[in-house]
């Protein structure tokens, strides 16, 4: 019985707790127990907020008993990647820094999900501060991918993919800066979407590049995150940056189809080191969707080849900044022993951080620094401009870009020693990221190894609805969802 | 001897009259206890993000239109880093390539009337730092606290241009300065409390060249005396220096009011390098242009242009407009007795003299709730014109005023404090006063004219200063006459 | 190419107390890193505007309208060292 009772989406979930046939509580129980009995091997929490879960489920129970749900999340549950403040609740980044930090205040989004009648679950694991493509650079723990434990999650926001697969939650919040929604997603084989800057809050997530961190959904299927994504989107007084457009009814929106729309390939993302088995089941899908009514055309994104040396000086550059506040001195990590103020701050983020955090608060007050700021930050900032322009120009011709989500699929803990390997994981992915669009990443195959492949789909800014429906044609179409990793 | 010339320019930071910060909605009242005015955003707690205080805006916009600054078409945050404790994100949103305003200037008057006009480089907001407690002296202390109300706070940077060529201009355009901010509603002004800072960029060359010498940065000026003690200090040190044949040092100096003179901070290692970069945090910011027409309309007079209109609209000497326009408190009050009928010049003299033995010039507040009113002191030098009660008894009424608040008219009618002036009841005392002063008659008669006045103040003595002094001086005169 | 004195300027700038196998390595993978973003000088960006924001917006302001902020207490809660109302740290010494 529990089983069954994780293996249904949101919408599905819904649907019976409508019905009477099954409660909030009885599947907020059965996750709980469920990450009980095989986060052990996964690895996808960093905490487990059993009593709020309960207490948010119950509560749930007397508005379905009551008939008046607050809506199509009411008693779902869900699972916080820990790069969201939760109020009351231990919130670390993945890093030691924050190590007994528990925030006064609940990031935006996580508030908007919880009066929406969503449970939180819990906290999952992540790259330290985001920076990362394999959850590997977790302070805390290792994530297995659910559909290989030998292997990565992706990153950064792995365990919220490795949740969602591995049906230890059921939709989750993560971020993507340079991939890490879209990466875990199609390594995790789950849909991940990330939103166009601005129409989704940041408040509350602690910032690794403020100009290029998307929080965004991650589900098991389109309509669910159709309806997650409805419920955080929309503009913030707190996000200076959150844009005020309307926010459409997604899920509504579904079932438009195909027929008409002009879908771009980029050749640029088929090129050299691209991995034959997706670039197979990637063409396959962009076949579906014109049998499905579409038209194709070529494109060409000239500059994709510079967009993760911008992203590589403009990420790190603003992390440096942003990280700047982790010095013992209000929360988090002190280290012990410094002799005067400076020590005590220079042993602190020694001690905090982890090697890659260090290599790009390196990096990012490198290219920042005296005589070096045009050479790198404003160059970059100005090849920003340019990877912008590629897509205006593409999408003066199509409708949306179809594309592979990463080169390969998920590889093994370990693989990737070397930094500028573990970047190259993001090509496909920081362009959508430097431009600020909504791109999302579903489920397009598996690769003879049984591991999933992911098809993005990128649109114009504020244009997630025809991203969603797309994605929900090709997803209705096929049935890959019909697989499922088989844990212990 | 080489005769020196001095080049200073001022950077004022102040503290704006907003109710909330400049990025939160913390509030902004000064002597909270420690750390109870801030939020997770002036903490700068992991994941914040700042929103821009729209009237910090208007405020600096206000400022920059009175100094006639070129308002920028676009301007921009950005971040300037550096560490420390007081400073919870270890970078301040600041401004930098594209601040809000440049190019003004403020004129300026020296003791001796000389008017000087000192260039306005540029004009920026920021947020203000937390307060750091040392146990002991910054020096010797094991430990510091931190107190984040502050942090946070919307401070206004105003950078003068070099043109400030002694230490009397410096306080001068320092005076001038805040009393434009106060005028304009801004900033309070008060040193003390830290709302207004100053720092001062100090260097001397040789007469007649064109080169500036190395500059000296001097911080903790925060007194107009301090200001110009300061830079007297420092001035005579650099030109001490340069006599024996020394080179100046590029530093920061702190000017420790206590011993009365300026020492080096220590010497950095290396420049400062903040890496600065736009906030990415924040929007720019394009001003509407119909906005800052609407900030230029409702501008107050300013200090300047109000001291020559009341020179030239009520004839007042150039000293009293140079008083009464101290404070824009002070100037209303004025105007408003004059034109509730009062004559200016006594206005001006009573408002001098009176009020401002009661309240201080730069009281705002305590001006604009003074418990006699424009009006009511209007009332009393109206009774005074009018002959019904003498200018010593006018005094004394207007100390019952300051005390109780009521008219004139009230404790004049209450205290019987009427100015005889019926003829008939003085004669009456006038006669008696004569009758038991024969002494004085005779040194009258004598010719001692002065003896008359001691028999007037004799009738004023008899009457409690109620007769009507003329009146008394002339029956008093007439009865001598005749006898 | 980056200098063992590069590392420890940026090191100090940033902060971070490094070891010496810290500041070789961070040295080795810099240069990697640089190397590879130097591939960006190939790109004419002569007259382009920079973009710091992809969804360009402007003028975003709040009403100076006072919130209520958080009791001592919590202000307090998550410091590693306090002493009575403040947050305490160790002496300062200017570098
Ligand atoms: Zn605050």
């Amino acid at each position: 019985m529990p089983t069954a009772l994780t293996a249904l989406t949101i919408h599905e979930l819904t649907e019976r707790y409508r019905r009477g046939d099954v409660k909030p509580s009885d599947v907020a129980d059965a996750y709980l127990s469920r990450i009980e009995r095989l986060d052990g091997d996964v690895g996808a929490y960093l905490a487990v907020t059993h009593d709020r879960a309960r207490a948010a489920a119950r509560a749930a129970d007397e508005r379905y008993r009551a008939g008046r749900p607050l809506g199509p999340l009411d008693g779902a549950p869900v699972s916080i990647k820990d790069v969201f403040c939760t109020r009351g609740v231990p919130t670390t980044c993945g890093s030691k820094i924050l190590e007994g930090f528990v925030p006064p205040y609940d990031a935006t989004v996580v508030a908007r999900l919880e009066a929406a009648g969503a449970v939180m679950l819990g906290k999952t694991n992540m790259d330290e501060f985001a920076m990362g493509s394999s959850t590997e650079h977790s302070a805390y723990k290792l994530t297995r991918n659910p559909w290989d434990l030998s292997r990565v999650p992706g990153g950064s926001s792995g365990g919220s993919a490795a949740a969602v697969a591995g049906e230890l939650g059921l939709a989750a919040l993560g971020t993507d800066t340079g991939g890490s929604i879209r990466q875990p997603g199609a390594f995790c084989g789950v849909v991940g979407l990330k939103p166009t800057y601005g129409r989704v809050s940041r408040y509350g997530v602690i910032a690794f590049a403020s100009s290029l961190d998307h929080p965004g959904p991650l589900t098991r299927d389109v309509r669910d995150c159709a309806l997650v994504l409805r419920a955080i989107a929309g503009v913030d007084p707190h996000d200076a940056t959150s844009v005020d457009e309307p926010v459409p009814d997604y899920a509504a929106l579904l079932d438009q189809g195909v027929r008409g729309l002009r879908l771009g390939v980029p050749r640029e993302y088929f090129a050299e080191g691209l991995d034959p088995e997706i670039e197979r089941a990637v063409r396959a899908a962009i076949e579906r969707l014109r049998d499905l009514g579409a038209t194709l055309e070529d494109v060409s994104l000239p500059t994709t080849d510079y967009g993760l040396a911008v992203y590589y000086i403009v990420a790190p550059a603003e992390a440096s900044s942003n990280l700047a506040r982790y010095d013992g001195v209000k929360y988090g990590l002190r280290a012990p022993g410094g002799k005067d103020l400076i020590d005590m701050e220079s042993r602190t983020r020694a001690a905090g951080f982890g090697a890659e955090v260090k290599r790009r608060i390196m990096l990012g007050t490198y290219a920042l620094s005296a005589g070096y700021y045009d050479a790198y930050y404003g160059r970059a900032q100005k090849v920003r401009t340019l990877v912008k322009r590629d897509f205006e120009a593409a999408f003066a011709r199509v409708d949306l870009l179809l594309a592979p989500t990463t080169p390969s699929v998920a590889f093994k803990h370990g693989e990737k020693e070397d930094p500028l390997a573990m970047y190259l994981n993001d090509v496909y992915t920081v362009g959508g990221d430097l431009a600020g669009l909504p791109a999302i990443s579903v489920r397009c195959g598996f690769s003879s190894n049984g591991l999933p492949i992911g098809l993005q789909i990128i649109g114009r800014p504020f244009d997630e609805a025809r991203v969603l429906r797309t994605a929900y044609s090709y997803e209705q179409a096929t049935d890959w969802l019909a697989r499922r990793p088989e844990l212990a | 001897m080489t005769i020196f010339q001095t080049v200073i320019g001022l950077e004022v930071h102040a503290q704006l009259l907003t109710r909330s910060k400049m990025f939160c909605g913390c509030a902004t009242t000064f002597g909270a206890a420690p750390n109870t005015q801030t939020c997770p955003v002036c903490q700068g707690m992991p994941g914040v993000l700042p929103v821009v205080n729209r009237r910090a805006i208007e405020f600096a916009v206000r400022t920059a239109l009175a100094f006639d600054c070129r308002i920028n078409a676009a301007c921009r945050f950005a971040r300037k880093h550096y560490y420390y404790p007081d400073m919870p994100k270890n970078f301040q949103i600041s401004q930098y390539e594209e601040p809000l305003a440049e190019e003004g200037h403020l004129d300026i008057e020296l003791a001796d009337g000389t008017p000087r006009t000192i260039g306005i480089q540029r004009l920026h907001l920021e947020e203000d730092v937390g307060k750091l407690v040392h146990e002991g002296t910054l020096e010797t202390a094991q430990a510091s606290l931190v107190d984040f109300n502050r942090a946070g706070m919307p401070l206004m940077e105003t950078v003068s241009k070099p043109d400030i060529r002694s230490p009397e201009e410096a306080s001068a355009y320092l005076r001038a300065f805040r009393a434009v901010l106060v005028y304009l509603g801004v900033c309070d002004g008060n040193m003390e409390e830290g709302s207004l800072r100053c720092d001062a960029n100090v260097s001397i060359r040789p007469r007649g060249t064109a080169e500036l010498g190395t500059k000296v940065e001097i911080k903790n000026l925060n007194s107009f005396r301090n200001v110009q003690r300061a830079l007297e200090y420092e001035v005579k040190r650099q030109a001490d220096a340069l006599s024996r044949g020394e080179r100046i040092v590029q530093e920061t100096r702190l000017w420790d009011a206590d011993r009365g003179h300026t020492r080096s901070m220590r010497s950095k290692e290396y420049a400062h390098d903040y890496r600065y970069f736009p906030e990415p945090d924040l929007t720019p910011l394009a001003l509407d242009a119909r906005w800052i027409d609407e900030i230029r309309a409702s501008l107050p007079e300013l200090p300047r242009a109000r001291r020559r209109r009341f020179v030239s609209q009520y004839q007042l000497p150039a000293y009293d407009a140079d008083q009464l326009t101290q404070s824009r408190a002070l100037a209303e009050y004025f105007e408003a007795a004059v034109t509730a009928g009062a004559s200016p010049k006594a206005t001006a003299n009573w408002t001098m003299s009176e009020l401002l033995r009661e309240i201080a010039a730069d009281d705002e507040d305590a001006i604009r709730r003074s418990p006699v009113s424009p009006a009511n002191l209007a009332g009393l030098l109206r009774l005074m014109d009018e002959g019904t009660i003498s200018g010593k008894i006018a005094k004394d009424v207007f100390g019952k005023m300051v005390q109780t608040g009521d008219t004139a008219q009230a404790i004049v009618e209450r205290e019987g404090l009427t100015q005889v002036a019926d003829a008939g009841a003085i004669r009456a005392i006038v006669d008696d006063v004569i009758a038991r002063n024969p002494k004085a008659v005779a040194d009258f008669k004598n010719g001692n004219a002065k003896a008359a006045g001691a028999l007037v103040g004799q009738v004023m003595k008899a009457t409690q200063g109620k007769a009507n002094p003329a009146l008394a001086n002339q029956l008093v005169q007439e009865k001598l006459t005749k006898m | 190419m980056i200098t063992r004195q590069d590392v420890e300027h940026v090191a100090r700038l940033a902060r971070l107390h490094l070891s010496d196998d810290e500041k070789e390595r961070m040295r080795v993978q810099l240069d990697a890193i640089l190397a590879y973003i130097d591939k960006l000088t190939a790109l004419d960006i002569e007259g382009v505007e920079p973009t710091s924001h992809a969804v360009p917006l402007l003028n975003v302001m709040r009403d100076d309208e006072p919130a209520p902020s958080m009791p001592q207490g919590d202000a307090l809660a998550n410091a590693p060292d306090r002493a009575g109302e403040f947050f305490r740290v160790p002496r300062i010494i200017e570098d």
